[in-house]
This record gives C-alpha cells, sequence and structure tokens, in this order.
C-alpha cells in the first residue's frame, strides 16, 4: 500500500510540474525553484509533514520535499539555538543532498566526457 | 534598382561550392549531397568548439581546391558562425593567411557573406572571395539552451541546430551558375518571444525581404524555378506562405526550406525541422548547388534567416528581431 | 510583407492559430509514470534503510543519497537526458532533477576549466533553487522564531 501512495503522490507532483511547463512555457529552473518555495512555506506551516507522513518518499522525494526538508531542518534550529537558528537551520537541512550532489557531479565531470545527442 | 536590390553588372560565379557535416546530417534525406559526412561529432578535437573550427577549415579548403585555386588566390573570407565572437570561423581560418572578414548575421550569414563577396568582386575588387558559414549542434545548445545532459523536453516548436558549414567560392568569371542579384533585408521585429519558436520570429523577415525583392526588381514569383529559405521549420514556412499570400503572391508550390530539406522532420525527432548558420549555407553548397550546375535548376532564389538575439538580452525581457536577405542566383 | 499592413498583436494570434499544442495529455501521462516511479524507488530505499537499522530521517538522506548517485552516474553516460525528453517533468521535479541540474553542466563545461568551468558552471541551474530555498527558510525560521 505505501508504495501505491508513493506512486500516487509523487507522480501527481510531477503532473503539476508538467502542467506548468506545458501551459505557462515556465522553463524547468524557474519550476524548481517555484517546487523548493511552496515545499519549503508549506512545510513551514506543518502542512508538508503530514503529506510526507502519508505518502512517504512519493512527497519526500519530490522537490517540494526537500523544501520542506529546509523549513524543518531551520525549525528545528530555532528549537535549539534561537535566533542563531535562523541562519543556519537551512543550509545545515540540505547539507546532506546538496554536498552529495556535488561531490558525484564533480567526480562524472572528471570521468566523463560530453556526449552529442 | 528599387529601395533594397543590388542588380549586378557583370554578375559574379559561383565556380565551387564545398559542404562538411556531422553524422546526423548524414543520415538525413540529402546525405549524399554533402561532401564530407563525418562519424564523429568532435571531428577529431577535444571539444565541441573547437571541432566547429575544424569544420569550417576543412570546408573552405576543400571548395578552394574543388574551385582549382590554392589558398593564396583568394582575396577576401567572408565568413560567420554562432558562437561568442565568431571563433568557430576566426580560430578554423586562422593558420590560412588571408584577407579575412568575419560576419555575424546569425543564421543568415551565408546570405550576407554571397552579397558582400558578389558586391567585391562585381565591384572589381577581388577576383576571387570565399563565403562561408558554420554552426554546431552541440555549440549552440550550450550557448543558448542547457548543458546537453540536462534532461529536458523539446517543444514541438524548436529546431535541431545543424552540424556543419558550407562554403562558396565567388570569382569574377567561371562556368559556375552566376549571383545575379540581390536584396538586403531590414531588421524585422513582431514581438515572438518565444526563443523555441525561431520559424514565428523569423517570417516576417523573409517574407518583407522576399516581396521587396520582387517589387524592386519587378518580377513575379514564377520567375524563379525555386525560393528557398534558410530555416523557418515546418510551423515558419506555413506563416512564411500565409504573410505571402497576404501581399499577393501565391507561392505554395514554388517554395521550400532548407531546415526542412536536411532532416526527416518525423523520423529524426527534430521537430520543427533544421536551423543555424550551417543549415542554410551546407544545403545551399551541397544540394542546390548540385542541382544548379546539373541544370535541373536555373533560377534560384535563396533567403537565408537569421534571428538576431542574445541569450543576455532575452532574459532582459526583449522580443527577438530576425534578418533575411534574399540572393539570386541563376545559369545565364 | 509591409510591417504596417500587420500589427505585432494580430501577428501574435496568427502565430498561435498555427503553432501545434504540446501534447498535454500525453505529457501528463508519462510525467505521472516516471515520477511516480522514481519515488517507488525512493520508498523502496527508505524502507531498507529502515528495516537495515537506520532512523527514518537517516534513512531518508540516504536515499536522497543513493538517488543522487545514480542519476550523477546516468548523466555522465549521457543516458539521463534520454530519460528526460521522454518523462519531462517527472524526471525533473524529483531530487534526480536536481542532481542531474549539477552534474549535467559540471560534465558540460569541464573543457573551460576545473575552477571556472567545473566550479562555476556546476551551480547555473541548482544556484538560484539553493539561494531561493536559504532565503525561504530564513523567512520561515524568522516567522517561527517570534510566533513561538
Amino acid at each position: 500500500m505505501e508504495f501505491v501512495k508513493a506512486f500516487v503522490v509523487g507522480g501527481l507532483i510531477c503532473v503539476v510540474g508538467q502542467l506548468l511547463v506545458d501551459l505557462t512555457k515556465l522553463t524547468s529552473a524557474r519550476i524548481l525553484v517555484l517546487f523548493v518555495l511552496i515545499g519549503c512555506l508549506l512545510g513551514g506551516l506543518g502542512v508538508y509533514d503530514k503529506l510526507v507522513e502519508y505518502a512517504g518518499a512519493g512527497a519526500s522525494v519530490p522537490l517540494p520535499g526537500f523544501g520542506s526538508a529546509l523549513a524543518k531542518g531551520v525549525k528545528k534550529a530555532v528549537d535549539e539555538q534561537g535566533l542563531i537558528g535562523v541562519l543556519t537551520g537551512g543550509l545545515t537541512a540540505m547539507a546532506g543532498g546538496v554536498t552529495a550532489a556535488m561531490a558525484f557531479g564533480y567526480l562524472a565531470a572528471l570521468m566523463f566526457n560530453p556526449k552529442a545527442k | 534598382m528599387g529601395e533594397q536590390t543590388i542588380k549586378f553588372a557583370d554578375p559574379p560565379s559561383i565556380t565551387a561550392a564545398a559542404s562538411v557535416v556531422g553524422p546526423k546530417e548524414g543520415e538525413g534525406p540529402l546525405a549524399r549531397y554533402f561532401d564530407v559526412v563525418s562519424s564523429d561529432d568532435l571531428f577529431g578535437t577535444d571539444s565541441w568548439e573547437k571541432a566547429e573550427s575544424e569544420i569550417v577549415r576543412q570546408t573552405v579548403e576543400l571548395a578552394v581546391e574543388k574551385a582549382n585555386l590554392e589558398m593564396k588566390d583568394i582575396q577576401y573570407m567572408l565568413a560567420g558562425d554562432l558562437l561568442n565572437q565568431l571563433t568557430g570561423s576566426t580560430f578554423g581560418l586562422r593558420g590560412s593567411k588571408r584577407p579575412y572578414f568575419g560576419l555575424f548575421g546569425a543564421c543568415s550569414t551565408i546570405g550576407m557573406a554571397l552579397t558582400l563577396g558578389a558586391v567585391l568582386v562585381d565591384g572589381g575588387y577581388a577576383d576571387h572571395v570565399i563565403a562561408s558559414a558554420s554552426s554546431h549542434f552541440c555549440c549552440a545548445e550550450k550557448t543558448f539552451r542547457f548543458p546537453l545532459e540536462l534532461g529536458t523536453q523539446r517543444t514541438p516548436t524548436a529546431s535541431w541546430t545543424v552540424t556543419g558549414d558550407g562554403a562558396a567560392v565567388i570569382s569574377r568569371s567561371g562556368d559556375g551558375p552566376r549571383i545575379t542579384a540581390a536584396t538586403t533585408g531590414r531588421i524585422v521585429d513582431m514581438g515572438i518571444k518565444d526563443a523555441n519558436h525561431m520559424g514565428a520570429a523569423m517570417a516576417p523577415a523573409a517574407a518583407d525581404v522576399v516581396t521587396q525583392h520582387f517589387r524592386d526588381l519587378r518580377i513575379e514569383p514564377g520567375y524563379y524555378d525555386i525560393i528557398a529559405t534558410g530555416d523557418l521549420g515546418v510551423y515558419g514556412r506555413k506563416l512564411f506562405l500565409r504573410l505571402m499570400k497576404d501581399s499577393g503572391y501565391n507561392l505554395d508550390r514554388l517554395h521550400t526550406d532548407c531546415g526542412i530539406e536536411i532532416f526527416y522532420t518525423e523520423g529524426q525527432d527534430v521537430h520543427a525541422g533544421g536551423s543555424g548558420c550551417g543549415c542554410s549555407a551546407s544545403v545551399f553548397a551541397g544540394y542546390f548547388y548540385t542541382k544548379l550546375k546539373e541544370k535541373e535548376i536555373n533560377r534560384l532564389l535563396f533567403i537565408p534567416t537569421g534571428a538576431l538575439h542574445s541569450v543576455v538580452i532575452m532574459q532582459q525581457g526583449e522580443s527577438i528581431p530576425a534578418i533575411a536577405h534574399a540572393v539570386a542566383i541563376e545559369n545565364i | 510583407m509591409d510591417q504596417t499592413v500587420y500589427s505585432k498583436k494580430k501577428y501574435g494570434e496568427m502565430v498561435k492559430e498555427i503553432s501545434p499544442q504540446s501534447h498535454i495529455l500525453a505529457n501528463c501521462l508519462r510525467a505521472f509514470s516516471v515520477g511516480g516511479t522514481i519515488c517507488v524507488l525512493g520508498q523502496l530505499l527508505t524502507v531498507l534503510f529502515v528495516r537495515g537499522g537506520l532512523s527514518i530521517d537517516d534513512a531518508r538522506l540516504l536515499t536522497s543519497v543513493t538517488l543522487i548517485f545514480v542519476t550523477v552516474l546516468l548523466t555522465g553516460l549521457g543516458w539521463y537526458d534520454k530519460i528526460g525528453e521522454h518523462a519531462g517533468a517527472g524526471s525533473f521535479v524529483p531530487i534526480t532533477g536536481f542532481a542531474n541540474s549539477i552534474a549535467a553542466p559540471a560534465v558540460e563545461f569541464k573543457k573551460e576549466g576545473l575552477v571556472l568551468g567545473v566550479g562555476a558552471k556546476m551551480f547555473v541551474i541548482a544556484g538560484p533553487v539553493i539561494v531561493y530555498g536559504t532565503m525561504a527558510s530564513v523567512l520561515v525560521g524568522l516567522v517561527y522564531y517570534f510566533l513561538k
């Protein structure tokens, strides 16, 4: 059941993205920014966490999940460190994913050459 | 003659033409007309930009050789491409030691080069001039759109930049087809902002210059055997024909577009068709020049089309201005 | 064509009339199935990591890292862009799209050097995501601090 939920919710979030591509001519870069902002906002309100509880990776793997993780991280940091947490929470929460993407991306650049289509 | 047209007093001859293209173009319907079809997108170099320069070098040297000339006989080289500061042409020709003008007219560059080459020759300032224009799919994607490895969808109106170069040797005498007239286009901007719909941005410029060409020379479209635009693609062609019809000219049967000719639009997943400086240039130098030589076509009106925008100015919200130049090439 | 005959507005309408629409339904179906599949893969990994004894938060992080690794590998091999052409938002909305947006320019611009090529261009697309994500988190943090 949890896999069905993940499939449907994750798929639907992607469909929203696809509709934005086809109907508004927004580029993928803008849509990614938009999704992270929305995720962060919903995360701040505590709404997105409920969706993650319901759909698991279906909600946490799409980019809004990344945004909501930032909100969650900043709230936790504020709880622990007060005002300083406002500055450290967001980047700390994304550290794992961003560092992984950077490190793997760098290695890929060393190992692979650009390919023609 | 008229407002924007030159009719050459002693029409210069195109004594030779050469074309070099990449692997995808080699799978297209015009493959057998190109002189060289490379199986390697990198043309033996280690970057797309250097590959484009290599294409330029090979094409220009081949055209000179086919004209039974040597590089030292060429008095001017007129060349252009889509890379920043024209490095494709400049780096490709830096070993040639001949006088050089780098031209930028976006994808209309070969029209500009043929016009100016004919002016230099007919004006008596040169005996032999070479005109070249090139583009490379991978360079264009990298410069104008996204890195090749990025997973993005192309919209149905998007076009596919041709990897290739076409070059022509223009001489005072010789038995090749002759450049009889040239109409220089104006900058036309109809407010199109979609960089994935170049055909729509360029169709009005093409219609503008073709209409002017007929008016200035007081001729009808039927004077020509074929009227070929550069890279309007499938949708740009429709718009162009509609605009011409509204000006009182029906070109449905005479018109074709190099961008549509060079690929199988169905089977090669190129959406609207081919584009880029190398598109019109290689189709002219490969296909049309051969047909002119074989006298299957005797009167060609060739109209390379270009979109004069840049990434920076598009990000500032500007619309896309376009230009097209009409060049009449005839067997006389 | 006389430029005076057509207004930009009228031409714009003509362009719209003649241009094909994207196949929205087909695109959405593909985005749904590919995006859903990536999420199922994520769920599977999370379940496995939790079974292996990780906390749910650590399992989620490791899931992201695994998906990112696979994406970067596919990007380097030149396969991810083919998936992207087919799946559209289905492959760029999941975290895999973020990883692809970092790896693709890193590979593409390596000829421009390891510092100004790979190092700088890595963030042409992901940079804005990180900037706006961080800004939004600061806002959320501030509001949370004062409302708490």
